[in-house]
């Protein structure tokens, strides 16, 4: 009892010292960001409207990014999520059209849901192999969207047969006060206060509910998966399904419901991108975002704090190779990479690590090389950004990444005999 | 309960020879699943069709109406690039990796083979024998970022194929736009050389267009499969580590060297795979326009449809091909093309679920009859 308790306390500890080297980490982080931003000249890295762009561009990643969570943590991969996003998009702008914003948000998490259905049937209750069956719903999804978009709104005015326009979207609004004035602190250029006070302005502007939603949907996700007993028997379905069957835990419909929700959070990725970071639907909306939040997801080692880190730097990325001209954005981001990559190296030579210290370090000088020999880079490159950082996390971390046990493997009922 | 249904069967069943009886039980197990997927298909299709306020009719008689010559010669094309690209996939298949980077591996391939015969290095009709090795290289090694990161890092391929995809798509766009030509809006390779475009098969006079030189690929790369994976140690071996890893291991084979020579292997088919449309249509390389994207994806899938194999492979590529075909029809019929993809991924879905259930009850009819064998042991021994 009494060393259990021990070694629960200094679990605690690590914990705690774990959370404060985070915190140090990250103002580090900021750190680095300003000096690279005074040092370059490129303000646009921190300026308010750069940073609304990489919100609105984590979000859907971030909603596409928690359904895998939901889904792995109970066991089940889900490849789909592109297909269920995509058929988010649609369901948001049928419904927004028809009914208003508030339905079409329901309408495209629905939407996700039934694809979200599919994929729990054929997974769960057929026991067919999970990437199949994502893959095979992703066909699906691209092809019911293209022909729903055909059938319901070619005939709409402002529709055509693979668009719509001119729905209500949910209401924007400014925090007063607080936006203004960090906007005014952020054109200060100061270091590091003005790159803080450019992160606050560019969320408290002209803020969707929906990008709210997304943000509360992770801490509820949080929540409910880690402080209620409905959640942990939900990740005792994705860590150990036989041991949760003998404890009478139905591992079927848990697996259910998690499937379930992950289509709709999906279905919502879908209906941020067709409402909130553009105004129209378009067929294909999706531009392989469900994969990413995918991504997102495992960067984060399928945890939420985690799923919204990596949402927030892939969203960068992608909110700021939608920005104009942003060749001299993305040199900078350069040097700011390479840095700390060279950092990275400092701290593997450190742990003896030394393969990953060599490869690490020549991809930073690779950087500096970069950065230096030329002035611009091509913002093709920017759009790949996320695809590039996730295969170097799990080339670099993979040891340390921990999925869920039993994570992707079938579960047939009355196997735990 | 079911086993005084079993035990009268038992004699029924009894009068075919032991042999005919696993004909007829392979063969059902084998056609039964994919046709009951197609029906299933079509019947879902139809429904969201008729939901949506169509005709099934209207689709189900352009589906089966007999496509023209010109639609005819599509198909032919297209299903010989499909069979290409599932051998690829299938190939990891048999080992039990899911080689989802057909796709990319495609595009590397495709970029990589049009840069090299566009330009020309290789004089005459050399160069289309020079540009597949160049093509299958290139696929080859992309494919080998996945297999050596999941070997030495243990990353799983499945994620990290996907990356790679995106990245293909980025890289090309990007390789072709700095040193390729514009044409029109888009930008493309540099034309592939007129000595080296090869002749196609002309087999309808009056139709426009070809059975394309090199779609006669498929048909070598698909004996070339059947005759690895059934004919030679290597295939052997191939499929052993596929069912089990450790009883590999046990009998002396290198699982991970077998998962890079594998994971190589598929993406050296899958850098043939648009090979065909290469040389026999569109002589450059530039996507969006001046390429098909999609069929590494639609590989897998007619993979899965025909079982990893070569025959079933053909005949599910030649399906999809079909249905693809006929969309066009489908689109002058007032029906959204996009529907055959429902069509194509909802079969998919089944025909993985059909051959789930009956791999089950396969498996559960031989322990029922195994225990009835073990019985009747025991009792003759007590008489």
């Amino acid at each position: 009892m009494t060393t259990e308790q021990q070694s629960f306390s200094s679990e605690v500890a690590r914990a705690r010292t774990f959370r404060h080297t985070w915190w140090l980490v990250a103002l580090a982080v900021i750190v680095v960001i300003s000096t690279v931003r005074l040092y370059t000249g490129a303000d646009r890295i921190t300026a308010p409207g750069t940073l609304r762009a990489a919100i609105i561009g984590a979000c859907p990643i971030l909603l596409a990014g928690l359904g895998g969570l939901w889904a792995e943590r109970a066991g089940i991969v889900n490849i789909g999520l592109e297909g269920q996003m995509l058929l988010g998009t649609w369901g948001a702008a049928f419904f927004a059209y028809h009914y208003g914003p508030l339905v079409g948000v329901l309408g495209a998490a629905l939407m996700g849901l039934l694809g979200g259905l599919l994929h729990a049937i054929a997974t769960v209750s057929f026991g067919v192999d999970h990437i199949i069956s994502g893959v095979a719903i992703n066909i699906v999804g691209l092809g019911a969207v293209g022909f729903l978009a055909k059938t319901t709104f070619d005939d709409l005015k402002g529709g055509g047969p693979r668009n719509l326009s001119g729905y209500d979207t949910p209401p924007e609004f400014t925090v007063p006060l607080v936006a203004d004035g960090a906007k005014a602190l952020a054109d200060k250029h100061w270091f590091v206060v003005s790159d803080v006070a450019g992160a606050v302005a560019g969320v408290t502007t002209r803020l969707s509910l929906l990008t709210v939603l997304a943000f509360v949907l992770v801490g509820v996700t949080a929540w409910v998966l880690w402080r209620t007993s409905f959640g942990l028997r939900l990740r005792s379905c994705g860590e150990n399904p036989q041991a949760a069957e003998t404890l009478g835990i139905n591992v079927y419909r848990y697996k259910y419901v998690a499937v379930l929700i992950s289509g709709a959070f999906a279905g919502l990725g879908g209906a941020y991108l067709a409402m909130v970071a553009s105004s129209s639907f378009t067929v294909g909306q999706t531009g392989g975002r469900g994969y990413i939040g995918l991504a997102a997801m495992i960067f984060g080692n399928w945890r939420p704090s985690g799923v919204l880190t990596g949402a927030l730097m892939f969203g960068y990325t992608d909110g700021i190779s939608l920005l104009s001209n942003s060749g001299a954005l993305v040199h900078a981001l350069l040097l700011l990479i390479a840095i700390l990559l060279a950092v990275f190296a400092v701290i593997k030579v450190r742990t003896a690590e030394r393969v990953t210290a060599a490869v690490v370090a020549a991809l930073s000088v690779g950087g500096f090389v970069w950065y230096f020999s030329s002035d611009t880079v091509n913002a093709s490159f920017t759009g790949m950004t996320p695809n590039v950082v996730t295969l170097f996390v799990l080339a670099v971390f993979s040891q340390r990444l921990r999925m869920p046990a039993a994570d992707g493997e079938q579960y047939r009922r009355g196997g735990a005999g | 309960m079911s086993e005084p249904t079993a035990v009268e069967k038992a004699p029924a069943v009894k009068t075919a020879t032991p042999a005919a009886r696993r004909i007829i039980g392979s063969v059902v197990g084998g056609l039964l699943p994919p046709l009951v997927a197609v029906i299933g298909a079509m019947a879902v299709t139809s429904l969201v069709i008729v939901i949506s306020g169509g005709s099934a009719a209207d689709f189900l008689s352009t589906i089966f109406s007999m496509p023209n010559e010109r639609v005819q010669l599509t198909i032919i094309n297209q299903s010989a690039m499909l069979s290409i690209s599932a051998i690829a996939a299938a190939i990891c298949f048999r080992m039990n990796i899911f080689n989802i980077g057909v796709e990319g591996q495609y595009i590397v391939g495709s970029c990589a083979g049009a840069f090299f015969a566009g330009s020309g290095l290789v004089p005459g009709p050399l160069n289309i024998l020079a540009t597949l090795v160049v093509a299958a290289a290139a696929g080859a090694a992309y494919a080998s970022i996945a297999g050596l990161l999941k070997v030495f890092r243990g990353v799983s391929e499945v994620i990290s194929a996907i990356m790679l995809n995106y990245i293909a798509l980025t890289m090309a766009g990007y390789l072709v736009t700095k040193y390729g030509q514009e044409s029109g809006y888009t930008f493309t390779t540099e034309r592939l050389p007129l000595d080296a475009q090869p002749l196609g098969f002309k087999i309808f006079p009056d139709a426009p267009g070809d059975v394309w030189a090199l779609s006669s690929l498929a048909i070598i790369l698909g004996i070339g499969y059947w005759f690895l994976i059934s004919r030679t140690r290597f295939g052997f071996e191939l499929r052993v580590t596929g069912e089990s890893e450790t009883a590999a291991r046990a009998s002396g084979v290198n699982v991970n060297k077998m998962r890079l020579i594998v994971m190589a292997l598929s993406g050296a088919v899958a850098g043939l795979v648009w090979m065909p449309a290469y040389f026999g249509s569109v002589h450059t390389f530039g996507p969006p326009e001046n390429f098909q994207a999609g069929l590494g994806f639609l590989g897998l899938a007619v993979a899965l449809l025909g079982r990893n194999r070569t025959l079933g492979i053909f005949f599910g590529a030649l399906l999809f091909a079909f249905l693809s075909g006929q969309s066009n029809a489908l689109q002058s019929a007032g029906i959204a093309k996009d529907v055959i993809d429902i069509t194509q991924g909802i079969t998919v879905l089944a025909v993985v679920v059909a051959y789930e259930v009956v791999g089950r009850r396969r498996a559960r009819a031989e322990a029922e009859r195994v225990s009835r064998q073990l019985e009747a042991e025991r009792q003759g021994a007590t008489a």
